[in-house]
């Protein structure tokens, strides 16, 4: 196997013989990476939908339940995760033009700002602990209708929880991509796992932004 | 334009802006009571933002033409999962849904007839 990798050219890209050219190759691997974003998107969709349901239940409980959420940490987390989607995107922008070392720097920064955002989660989430927000046992939330306050934290921890899981699968992905990249991996004719990378981490910011003003917003008037 | 073909770096950072000044203008609605449409709004603000980020980060603009039918399925079906679920909960005659501290003794069944859940014996 060292010596095929040793002697195979990286650039131009192999085509697989099932292709006729390395525009329909790429073109395959972008439907594939749609399809799985496709099917992750009914995935949050029908857990987004349960929440809609119950909002429309018990809407009083849940606005004022979104209260217990802090703005400030939900808009500077929605504020990196938009910045993260961003520099990903300029790292896709250098392997089509200006090469190597400027595509690690964005990837490394896109890399760095999902790490900040799960630190800011993280601080959310342990400071839900500190105040007896979270749901089970130690649930200590008093006043009226803490039930249903109850069922709107399960769904925070349940669609953030997700949401940070993809977070993390995200960042193992750029770590990978990094490393791809450090090793001239990529070239303007041939950025496959980048693009489709990407389109996983946008996906992850999608998510967000949905779920920024439903669980974050909703009770604020 | 082939799918190719970059799009200047200066796009992408017109893109970010707006994305930045829609997450403010969402932050800023939310705190003005529109009664009902308070959903409405935040959610057709997210719809934009969602929007801005499949169409230019994405690239769903260059795409082949395959990857557009398949992010339509999926929008139309999770459109039908959503729609006809609240489609039970929001026509039901009663909307009565009392806080669980005070489901105590109530007749199961939400009135169909129109008739607020009451309470048994």
């Amino acid at each position: 196997l060292r010596e095929v990798t040793a002697t195979a050219p990286l650039s131009p890209p192999h085509v697989a013989h099932q292709f006729d050219d390395a525009e329909q190759q790429f073109d395959a691997s972008i439907l594939g990476m749609w399809v799985f974003v496709v099917q992750e998107i009914m995935f949050f969709g029908a857990v987004l939908g349960a929440f809609g349901v119950y909002y429309f239940m018990y809407t009083d409980a849940f606005e004022a339940a979104s209260n217990h959420l802090d703005l400030t940490l939900g808009a500077v987390n929605t504020a990196v995760l938009l910045a993260s989607s961003l520099s990903m995107v300029l790292s896709v922008h250098a392997a089509q033009t200006a090469g190597r070392s400027r595509q690690i720097l964005w990837l490394v920064v896109t890399f760095l700002l999902g790490g900040v955002f799960l630190g800011i989660k993280a601080y959310e989430y342990w400071h839900k602990f500190e105040e007896g927000l979270v749901p089970g046992p130690g649930f200590r939330f008093a006043g009226a209708d803490a039930a249903h306050h109850e069922l709107f934290l399960s769904f925070y921890f349940a669609l953030t929880g997700l949401h940070a899981l993809h977070m993390v699968v995200g960042l193992g992905i750029i770590a990978t991509l990094i490393v791809l990249a450090w090793r001239n991996w990529f070239s303007p004719t041939y950025y496959t796992p980048v693009e489709v990378s990407g389109l996983y981490w946008h996906f992850v910011d999608l998510v967000w932004i949905f779920l920024f003003p439903l669980l974050y917003l909703l009770g604020r008037h | 334009m082939s799918r190719h073909d970059v799009t200047p770096a200066r796009t992408y950072w017109g893109v970010f802006a707006m994305l930045l000044a829609l997450t403010a203008v969402t932050v800023s609605v939310a705190e003005i009571d529109l009664g009902a449409m308070n959903v409405v709004v935040a959610l057709a603000i997210a719809v934009a933002k969602a929007s801005l980020v499949v169409f230019f980060f994405m690239g769903l603009r260059f795409g082949a033409r395959m990857s557009r039918v398949a992010v339509v399925t999926a929008i139309v079906a999770v459109l039908l999962l959503i729609g006809l679920s609240l489609d039970d909960v929001l026509t039901r005659t009663s909307r009565t849904y009392l806080p669980y501290d005070q489901l105590d003794g109530v007749v199961p069944g939400i009135g169909l007839d129109g008739v607020s859940p009451s309470r048994g014996e």
